[in-house]
């Protein structure tokens, strides 16, 4: 993946806080409250696409149980959901559709980048394959795994929780929608989707048809 | 336009076999590379259609047929019809680009005979430079229809005759080539942010395409605003793409 | 030409004054009795109605997408689009030594990964022109029931919630779970198992692993037959599939389905019948055939084939002979350990075949196999380099969906689900 050496910068960053930037006993107990309630009910909209998908299924299903962290009703509209899972190879045919559904999900939504593919384009380093999903859409956790086994979406999920946990009311910035650009639709600069995208690894030298 | 299907005596599995006496078919071992029996189909073709069958040979135990371009729907069409080949069942359609830049392109067609139990390669060799085009057997078999387009979508070939051929894995408006041909490259021929931008600009919202409302022949029954919006939205699609194809250029 | 409507409205029935949705209004009858009175239904005769389902919807398996014509709630026109999971697994293949494609064939149809693994290298055996040991054929035999069985159970039970029945989907997980402690066991990975090589298999089954298998064949048919209990003579299952979706056999045919599509409309083709591999020929099972080439034919051919996928594991577990598990062929197994670090002629073998990779003469194949799905097979094309000139695979998922469009006219949008969902669809599959 290389380092990154540009100047450019994401777009997605939290501005500095106004005013005073310690919290009082009282927001802080209200941030609690409303972490707790936040991580111990949420609903995911598996956005299942091919093998990792089969994997989440098997988290929901009867030996691995997903009702245990308060995730068992999965919500396949994205107006009702909080986490999207994005399970699965993303080509570039259904990069619209990952963003669309990013969209239609009310703030505040986080989301699990599931398997390798999701993550990086894993072993699918061709034409038809989307390089990591983070070029589309912002990723809270990323899974690694080739299918990453239930244990580690479930370790996944649980670190989701302590991120929401870690929260705070006052920063408004973590939850306000992406605007991507207008002309190239995307929402970090291309230069940096190109560093990102760039073959790493083994795939460097399996470029070649023959002999 | 299609076809009506063959009679034949039966199209169960092995029927036509069994009836001339023939032993059931068992997995083969140390099958030769070349040589060994051919199917019987092939004189018969070669009697039927003379210079149209170019050349045939057995490798790995299967036999392939080469046949004229513009003999192939005919010869589909007999071996299909013929009670005594009855391939009734399609199997692939497909091509094959080689590497060497000197061998011709080749169109494969896989055929099934149920009652024969019986497996047939035909080809047609397409020469480098000449157009690909060949004729659909979409009348025949109503399986060919999603795998001529998806030949269609990968290699560029053209099918002549086929009722709706257009892209199928790749969205309508995909600008860089089809991906199986030798000079494509692995990665595809624009940068990936320029791959992502084309992506991301696919319509969702318009969700239905012209080509699904088939309504060449409602569109006037349509009313008077929808026609409207669908001929902005129609024009801002070709915009936009003939847009992205000059970046795609200069990229 | 009736006119048509491309948006479905969305939204309440109405709302009153204050804004708030109406209920339907209360009527005293004659007798006395209070009724519920609907409210007139909208004026919508000889207009019809496309809606969109997927490609993100949970009943479409995956990221298929159907655009439905509709006349009330009868399906007029169906238009499918593919695609979206389209991952360049043909193309990919021709930068790829044959060994090194083993791992694409697991994430193609990933429900049936080991049996893609052995299809495709009994593709890439033959166009080496090898033959494998006795051994490997067995232990072959075992790994594609097992992953035949795999994938029926996920079908069952996607299927069971589609139409409705959650409980069959978490008693059958069950079993898959059993299955994939199995795998795990062999090969070390769930679900892409990579478990074959050309010329045998990536590893030898560990001591006890047969004891394990031989429970599961033991305790497997028990939930099956509980499941099927639950389904086959139930009320609503039977009125939601019986007499959907029906093709006739030559319809079928020439549509080019396969595995238990066409053999629930009534036509026995079974790869491992009609173009034998692995030695099937020699096991004793049954093809199971329906009759009516419904949903409902589908399902009893289906759950019949998983109880024919146990006779064949009972008789491959009798059988398995002891002896090597490789073929002794240098051209493409591996020299041992020991022999490449300490010989020069078996340190130079590995190295050419680590990387260049073994080279098959000129030449094609195609190779069938009765996937879950149905027909599947490799069609390779080589060169005389490492890599194949040319990997394409018969996509049998591919070929059954495209059945759809006539499979659905004339029946309503409810039964749409249940015929997508009896196909048996795998997108990585069918876009591959």
């Amino acid at each position: 993946m290389g380092l990154i050496t540009t100047g450019e910068r994401t777009i997605v960053r939290a501005p500095e806080p106004t005013g005073s930037t310690q919290d009082s006993w009282v927001t802080s107990r209200l941030d609690f409250l409303v972490n707790w309630a936040r991580s111990s009910s949420m609903w995911p909209m598996p956005f299942g696409t091919a093998c990792c998908a089969i994997e989440f299924m098997a988290t929901a299903a009867s030996r691995y149980d997903l009702a245990r962290f308060g995730m068992e009703r999965l919500s396949f509209s994205p107006r009702q959901a909080d986490v999207l899972i994005c399970a699965g190879r993303v080509p570039y045919k259904l990069a619209p559709v990952l963003r669309r559904i990013y969209q239609q999900m009310p703030q505040p939504k986080w989301v699990i980048s599931m398997g390798a593919c999701a993550s990086s384009g894993g072993m699918f380093d061709n034409y038809a394959v989307v390089q990591g999903i983070d070029t589309i859409i912002p990723v809270d956790v990323y899974v690694p795994g080739c299918p990453p086994r239930p244990e580690a979406l479930m370790y996944a999920i649980l670190m989701l929780h302590k991120k929401v946990q870690t929260e705070r009311l006052r920063d408004g910035a973590r939850h306000t929608e992406i605007e991507p650009d207008p002309q190239s639709h995307l929402y970090i600069p291309p230069s940096r989707i190109d560093e990102l995208s760039e073959p790493f690894g083994n795939s460097v030298h399996q470029t070649r048809s023959a002999p | 336009m299609t076809r009506p299907l063959p009679s034949y005596p039966s199209t169960r599995p092995g029927s036509a076999r069994e009836a001339a006496g023939e032993p059931a078919p068992i997995t083969p071992h140390h099958v030769a590379h070349r040589g060994g029996a051919e199917n019987p189909s092939v004189a018969a073709l070669r009697e039927r259609f003379g210079a149209a069958i170019v050349r045939a040979h057995v490798m790995w135990g299967e036999t392939t047929v080469i046949v004229a371009a513009d003999a192939i729907h005919d010869v589909i069409a007999f071996l299909r019809d013929e009670p005594a080949h009855a391939y009734n069942y399609l199997v692939d359609v497909t091509a094959v680009e080689y590497r060497d830049a000197e061998q011709p392109m080749e169109l494969v067609w896989h055929l099934r005979s149920l009652p024969w139990q019986r497996f047939l390669r035909l080809k047609v060799e397409i020469p480098k430079g000449e157009p690909l085009v060949a004729p659909s057997i979409t009348d025949l078999y109503a399986s060919a229809d999603w795998l001529e387009r998806e030949c269609f979508d990968m290699f560029g070939v053209t099918f002549t005759g086929h009722p709706d051929l257009r892209r199928i894995l790749m969205w309508d408006t995909y600008r860089e080539g089809h991906p199986l041909r030798k000079d494509f490259p692995l990665r595809g021929r624009f940068s990936r942010s320029e791959q992502l931008t084309q992506a991301l600009s696919i319509d969702t919202v318009g969700r239905y395409s012209m080509t699904e409302l088939t309504i060449a022949e409602a569109f006037d029954d349509l009313p008077a605003d929808m026609r409207e919006r669908l001929a902005e939205r129609r024009a801002a699609e070709l915009a936009r793409s003939m847009r992205t194809l000059d970046a795609g250029d200069d990229a | 030409m009736s006119r048509r409507t491309i948006e479905m409205a969305v939204g309440t029935s109405g709302v009153d004054q204050f804004g708030r949705p109406m209920r339907a209004p209360l009527a005293v009858r004659g007798n006395g009795a209070l009724v519920l009175e609907a409210p007139p239904e909208p004026e919508l005769e000889g207009d019809h109605m496309l809606i969109n389902i997927g490609p993100q919807h949970p009943a479409t398996h995956g990221v298929l997408r159907l655009v439905l014509e509709l006349d009330g709630e009868t399906v007029v026109r169906c238009v499918p689009h593919i695609g979206y999971l389209h991952c360049g697994f043909e193309k990919i293949g021709e930068y790829r030594q044959y060994n090194q494609i083993i791992p694409w064939t697991d994430r193609e149809d990933y429900l049936n990964s080991i049996g893609n693994n052995v299809a495709f290298v009994l593709g890439c055996e033959r166009l080496f022109g090898i033959q494998i040991t006795p051994r490997c054929t067995v232990l072959r035999v075992i790994a594609m029931e097992m992953s035949r069985i795999m994938s029926h159970l996920v079908w069952m039970g996607t299927t069971c919630i589609d139409i409705g029945a959650f409980t069959p989907f978490l008693w059958l997980y069950q079993e898959r779970e059993n299955l994939y402690n199995l795998l795990e066991g062999w090969v070390g990975a769930r679900l892409t198992t990579s478990a074959t090589r050309v010329g045998g298999m990536a590893a030898e089954v560990p001591d006890g692993w047969m004891d394990g298998l031989k429970a599961f064949i033991r305790g497997f048919p028990k939930t099956l037959d509980e499941a099927d209990r639950m389904l086959a003579r139930n009320g609503i299952w039977m009125g939601r599939t019986v007499g959907i979706g029906a093709l006739s056999a030559d319809e079928a045919i020439n549509y080019g389905l396969s595995g238990a599509m066409l053999r629930a409309s009534g036509v026995a083709y079974d790869v491992r019948k009609d173009v034998p591999y692995l030695d099937y020929e020699t096991y004793d099972f049954d093809v199971p055939v329906g009759t009516q080439g419904d949903v409902y034919d589908r399902y009893l051919v289906r759950v019949e084939e998983m109880r024919q996928s146990i006779r064949i594991l009972e008789q491959a577990v009798q059988r398995l002979p002891d002896g090597p598990l490789n073929v002794d062929d240098p051209r493409v197994i591996l020299p041992p350990k020991t022999r490449a670090t300490s010989q020069m002629e078996s340190m130079i073998h590995h190295f050419k075949l680590v990387m260049e990779g073994p080279r098959p003469p000129i030449g094609e194949v195609y190779v069938p196999v009765e996937s879950p799905k149905g027909e599947k097979g490799y069609y390779l094309v080589s060169d005389g380099t490492s890599k194949p000139v040319r990997w394409r695979i018969r996509p049998p998922a591919f070929v059954n969906l495209s059945a759809i469009p006539r499979m659905v006219e004339g029946h309503l949008l409810s039964d749409v689900i249940a015929i997508n969902a009896s196909i048996d669809i795998v997108m990585g599959e069918i876009d591959r």
